[in-house]
């Protein structure tokens, strides 16, 4: 469904800080995968995230979705069918805006006109979506986000997202700024939708046990490359440990230095 | 005295509600104000002297400051300048297009011209007594363009609209581009604020290059004043309300430099000084009034 082909990024090139933030990716996400991708900082997890949702262009390769090319369009015309939520809960909702307003905007894409969808039948069926969550708040339509909290707000965030039916969902460590009974909550909740809804999905995530517990499919990306791919029964085997002695056959520089930061 | 505060007051309110679209509701400080105002009042004046109906007049008088704010959005989006120096560059730019309109003068008068107000007044007159037609005419007119507003900005794109000011990023994972909500944003505000602009020439009658110099601390300090007045409120009714009060208020503060700044030896040339000092203290009193609110939840919780 979305494939990139012989992309690379590289920063300030041509200077003394030039930087291969992502060397030669060649990745075909396929419709239903679940992906989770796990990698020390600067492995160029962000990057490969930023460069599918058109933040930023390759430097060299292409980007496609369904066999369209799609390398030079821009960010906001591919999140008319990309859905991303990123690690800052704020991100996601307009915080001086009521509960209400914030789902009318999000619950469908694209340019909105002079016109006023919000009435009792819509409300209705915010809160009826919002039972799902299990937080109580449907009973606060009214309130401004700000009285709001970080859990509560990526929750929502992911709950507007699955109704606007993007084709891939991309979780940017959705669950990390969060404390960890609400990540466990908002992951948990994660889980459900992309099963319910059948979501092509990708994860990024820095806790091992998790990348191995959700999803079909693994990626393990460092200094720029993905260095390990498996799916399916393959992805099924791994453990914490196994994937630990992955990486040091496969790479062995930094390894006690990264060990930390990839199994937490 | 109070009649004059009024009417000055809902005359610039119209433009500090404007103002109020860019620096609150957009989060974009638009400097074009400073031209799009006497572009308004230029537009105005050249459109009754060539013997068009007066309201024709106002309407190509919004519609110039429409152009004049779409042309700072597209400086500003298309060539990546950050939005201050979009706002002076147009700004420049119509300083000296506003001399063109006017026929190469820096100043032209309308005083014995058939205009807005002078029809207003010959209708009213009898019916209403004479030193209230123009607050009556003002207060209708003011509220008329705050209730639009209100409306709109609780339509979907009006709520787009705010939620871009708050939170670009979810604007843009909407699948829906900044750049056209900024282009309407900045084109609706300078739209009302040249209309400001005419309806100032009308009630001075004249039309001044100079008109806009400093509006847009005014149109500032107009919107703090407004928002010092009343607790935080996220109700647009409220904050488009809160606009116009603001306005009044600092025009009468004005009033009282122009006509008994005297008695502390200051001159009218002094106003913009004070305009200054106004907001530096709006902005220490609403700080220090922040960290009170901040040290008194910190005591409840304790």
């Amino acid at each position: 469904m979305i494939a990139l082909k012989n992309a690379s990024v590289i920063f300030n090139q041509g200077t003394v800080n030039e930087n291969q933030a992502l060397n030669n990716i060649n990745l075909n996400v396929r419709e239903g995968d679940f992906i989770t991708i796990i990698g020390s900082n600067g492995a160029g997890k962000s990057t490969l995230f930023n460069l599918i949702a058109g933040t930023i262009t390759p430097t060299l390769g292409s980007i496609h979705v369904n066999g369209r090319n799609v390398t030079r369009e821009p960010e906001f015309k591919r999140a008319q069918y990309i859905g991303r939520i990123f690690q800052n809960p704020l991100l996601g909702t307009a915080s001086n805006m009521s509960l209400e307003d914030n789902m009318m905007i999000t619950y469908r894409k694209g340019f909105k006109w002079i016109k006023r969808s919000l009435n009792n039948k819509m409300r209705e069926y915010f809160r009826s979506e919002l039972l799902q969550l299990k937080m109580g708040l449907e009973h606060r339509m009214k309130e401004n986000l700000l009285m709001f909290s970080g859990g509560q707000r990526q929750a929502l965030t992911l709950l507007m997202m699955v109704l606007s039916k993007p084709a891939l969902i991309m979780l940017d460590e959705h669950t990390a700024a969060l404390d960890p009974k609400n990540a466990e909550i908002v992951l948990e909740l994660t889980d459900k939708f992309i099963k319910e809804h059948k979501l092509t999905s990708m994860m990024i995530t820095h806790n091992m046990s998790h990348a191995i517990e959700y999803g079909n499919r693994l990626l393990m990306m460092d200094r720029g490359e993905i260095i390990f791919d498996a799916a399916g029964e393959a992805k099924k085997e791994l453990t914490v440990e196994k994937l630990i002695e992955k990486f040091h056959e496969l790479r062995h520089h930094g390894f006690e230095n990264d060990r930390a930061l990839l199994a937490e | 005295m109070i009649e004059g505060i009024l009417v000055e007051g809902l005359i610039y309110g119209i433009m500090v509600l404007g103002v109020f679209i860019t620096f609150r509701v957009l989060d974009f400080p638009d400097l074009t104000v400073d031209g799009s105002f006497p572009l308004g009042s230029a537009l105005m004046v050249q459109g009754i002297l060539l013997g068009m109906n007066s309201w024709l007049a106002l309407l190509l008088a919004f519609i110039g400051g429409v152009i004049a704010g779409v042309i700072t959005a597209l400086i500003h989006n298309h060539l990546k300048v950050p939005n201050l120096l979009a706002g002076i560059l147009t700004m420049t730019m119509l300083y000296s297009i506003n001399i063109r309109i006017l026929g190469n003068r820096a100043n032209v008068p309308v005083l014995d011209q058939d205009t807005i107000l002078s029809s207003v007044s010959s209708r009213l007159s009898g019916i209403v007594p004479d030193e209230y037609i123009m607050i009556l005419f003002f207060l209708i007119m003011a509220l008329v363009i705050k209730l639009l507003l209100d409306l709109f900005f609780r339509t979907d794109l009006g709520m787009t609209i705010g939620a871009m000011g708050n939170n670009e990023q979810m604007i843009i994972s909407q699948g829906i581009n900044p750049k056209t909500l900024k282009t309407i944003g900045l084109g609706l505000s300078n739209g009302l604020v040249a209309v400001s602009g005419a309806f100032a020439a009308q009630y001075l009658g004249f039309a001044d290059v100079g008109l806009g110099q400093g509006i847009i601390i005014t149109g500032l300090a107009s919107v703090m004043i407004g928002e010092f007045l009343v607790m935080k409120s996220n109700r647009i009714g409220v904050l488009t309300l809160c606009a116009l009060v603001g306005s009044i208020l600092f025009q009468a503060v004005m009033y009282l430099g122009r006509y008994y700044g005297y008695v502390i030896d200051m001159t009218p040339n002094d106003l913009n000084l004070i305009k200054g000092l106004l907001i530096i203290i709006l902005l220490i009193l609403t700080q220090s009034r922040k960290l009170n609110i901040a040290a008194l939840k910190a005591m409840v919780q304790k």
